[in-house]
């Protein structure tokens, strides 16, 4: 029986193993050695040096996602809403800035809010300005915005769409407001779009490194930075760098888990 | 009826796109009525529906509840309750979360939420369910939260679309004779949405019998059965047989190639209409030229009665008997002046108005 066979997911399997369980072992093994290859946790505990960057980067995270959220919510509601033809163009349109570069998308905004960028210019016509924009903790929230909104609205949509028309309409029947179908009914139907929207918007924020450059400049430095110096950078040093991921990536899965604790329903689609 | 109609829609239209959904539906509902609105599909019942509801705006008309307007107020505001076609139970929700949702939004105390959950159960005997997950439930047992779900906020008029569409025939039964059992306890108003004739014949006090957006015709389930109005209620109500006629003059038509006399009046001299005749109201004969005189093609035994093709110079008649003829037999085909339905030629406009005469008897005319 080839449909029960397990064979056909053996490319995939190749491929975990190789290229993601082996890097994995290897940033364990890192982080857990000094450079003579013996066992040690000064890695680890240096990585609490680095505490602000944590709280700094996190903070900015959380902003960044709650900003997707409260943008991505009644935007997706209303798309789920629309007629069948507008919801396919209104999504080509969210996808359609994924077609171009990530990184030519972040030049951009560089140019725009640069001390005599687009934005700035336009504001001198009228008197204002210049606004020191770039190189803010402000403009690092913008990238993250930008660059990840359509990953909190397409899972919230795609739980919308599911919810079906009459159940609104029995609410309504029932008694219930037009708040209060979105909190009685919406809500609770959207929520497993809610945690993996959360969940594809925060993980990349807190682990950005390209945004917080470009948009950032150098000197507001977020974990990400922070790793990428110890493997590419000046202060080159591999076993702090892989003790910095893995407290990381500890610090992610640890707030997914309390994430999905929240939604306690047994729900199709998650991610994570 | 008595008094003032508890629902009155006046001249409703609703258009989409450059397609008539509604063309000018004028019904009352009286209290404690059960009135079916029954049509094919695309007849614009479910839509007249969704007017009373409230989810549907009429672009022209009246809608009058009590005898105030209604037109505009939210579905929220309106002393209806409605049972959806697909139950639409919250998925969220278990059975007593579902039925008590209505009344939390009312800020009932919970002790009486409770108390009149555990009633409304009771009466669709579902009692002890209250903890149970909707999505394990049975699809019998979804209508019945769902019929709770509506009649716990005690709604003047209840709603109900198609709401037996989706059970096996057997569970369908049941719950006709169920429905109506409540709606005759609770004495309350049901306006019942339904494409099956059989269904509208025995559960309804009214029947509004509607086509393209067009009440054909509105009666009481004898009436719409024996006396349709027109060629389509006679073909949507009951199997029958429609035959072009000539009324020679009143009480006198002629059809199938003989003359019968009849108890309808009123019609042009020698006004060219539509006869139609139920299959179980033709008496079988000997051949005669008193008759219809056709050769059996088919018999079908159907339980309680044989169903037999029978073709009379290429108009082929069915015909409902309890002893069966051979195949090939020539029969002779008579009815009675009373079981003659005889209606003008539809003109698909005012259909709706065509008065059957039913003075008795009529005078013998022979030819």
């Amino acid at each position: 029986m080839i449909f029960k066979s397990r064979l056909p997911a053996a490319p995939y399997i190749i491929w975990v193993a190789v290229f993601i369980l082996v890097p994995l072992f290897l940033v364990f093994f890192f982080a857990f050695t000094d450079t003579g290859g013996n066992f040690t946790v000064v890695n680890i505990s240096d990585v609490a040096k680095f505490g602000p960057v944590f709280i700094r980067s996190v903070l900015l995270g959380l902003i960044a996602t709650a900003v997707c959220l409260i943008l991505a919510y009644p935007f997706a509601f209303a798309m789920s809403r629309m007629r069948r033809g507008l919801q396919k163009i209104v999504m080509m349109l969210i996808i359609l800035p994924m077609w171009m570069n990530y990184l030519l998308r972040t030049y951009a905004w560089m140019t725009l809010l640069e001390t005599n960028g687009l934005i700035n210019r336009f504001a001198g016509f009228f008197g204002l300005g210049p606004f020191q924009m770039l190189n803010t903790d402000g403009a690092i929230v913008l990238g993250m915005v930008y660059n990840y909104l359509p990953f909190m609205i397409l899972p919230l949509y795609t739980v919308m769409i599911r919810i079906d028309e009459s159940l609104i309409e029995a609410a309504q029947d029932l008694g219930a407001s037009f708040t209060g179908v979105i909190i009685k009914i919406i809500a609770p139907l959207s929520k497993p779009g809610v945690t993996s929207g959360i969940t594809m918007v925060f993980v990349p924020s807190v682990s950005t490194f390209i945004i917080s450059r470009m948009l950032g400049g150098g000197a507001n430095f977020l974990i990400g930075d922070l790793i990428e110096q110890q493997f590419l950078g000046n202060a080159y040093n591999p076993h702090l760098g892989s003790a910095i991921s893995l407290i990381l990536m500890v610090f992610i899965l640890l707030s997914m888990a309390l994430l999905n604790r929240f939604d306690d329903d047994e729900t199709e689609g998650m991610l994570v | 009826m008595n008094g003032e109609p508890i629902i009155k829609l006046e001249n409703i239209e609703i258009t989409y796109g450059n397609i008539k959904v509604l063309k000018g539906i004028n019904l009352d509902i009286y209290d404690k009525e059960f009135v079916t609105l029954l049509g094919p599909s695309g007849c614009g019942k479910t839509t007249t529906l969704r007017i009373i509801g409230g989810f549907v705006e009429p672009q022209a008309g009246n809608i009058c509840f009590d005898g105030k307007k209604i037109n505009g107020v939210p579905p929220h505001k309106r002393q209806v309750n409605t049972i959806f076609q697909r139950y639409a139970l919250f998925p969220h929700l278990n059975v007593y979360e579902n039925v008590a949702f209505g009344l939390k939004l009312k800020k009932v105390n919970s002790g009486e939420i409770r108390t009149r959950v555990a009633e409304m159960l009771e009466l669709v005997d579902l009692n002890g369910f209250q903890p149970r997950d909707v999505n394990s439930l049975s699809g019998g047992q979804q209508q019945r939260v769902a019929i709770a779900r509506a009649l716990i906020n005690h709604p003047r008029v209840l709603l109900l679309d198609e709401p037996l569409g989706a059970l096996d025939l057997q569970l369908r039964k049941e719950m006709q004779t169920e429905l109506k059992k409540i709606q005759q306890r609770l004495n309350i108003t049901f306006v019942y949405v339904t494409h099956d004739q059989e269904e509208a014949l025995t559960m309804s006090d009214k029947i509004v019998v509607m086509n393209n957006g067009e009440i054909q015709q509105i009666g009481v389930p004898e009436s719409i059965y024996n006396e349709p109005s027109n060629a389509f209620v006679a073909r949507f109500i009951g199997d029958s047989n429609i035959l072009d006629g000539i009324m020679h003059r009143d009480y006198f038509i002629e059809f199938g190639g003989n003359y019968f006399d009849c108890i309808d009046g009123g019609f042009e001299k020698t006004e060219r209409v539509d006869v139609v005749i139920r299959p179980e109201d033709i008496i079988i004969e000997e051949p005669s030229d008193k008759n219809i005189i056709g050769i059996v093609e088919a018999v079908i035994f159907k339980g309680v009665h044989y169903e037999m093709i029978i073709d009379s110079f290429g108009v082929k008649w069915t015909v409902h008997s309890t002893s069966a003829l051979t195949v090939g037999e020539a029969a002779g085909m008579n009815v009675s002046p009373g079981n003659i339905h005889i209606m003008k030629k539809t003109a698909e406009t005012d259909i709706s108005r065509i008065i059957i005469n039913e003075t008795d008897g009529g005078e013998i005319i022979t030819e």
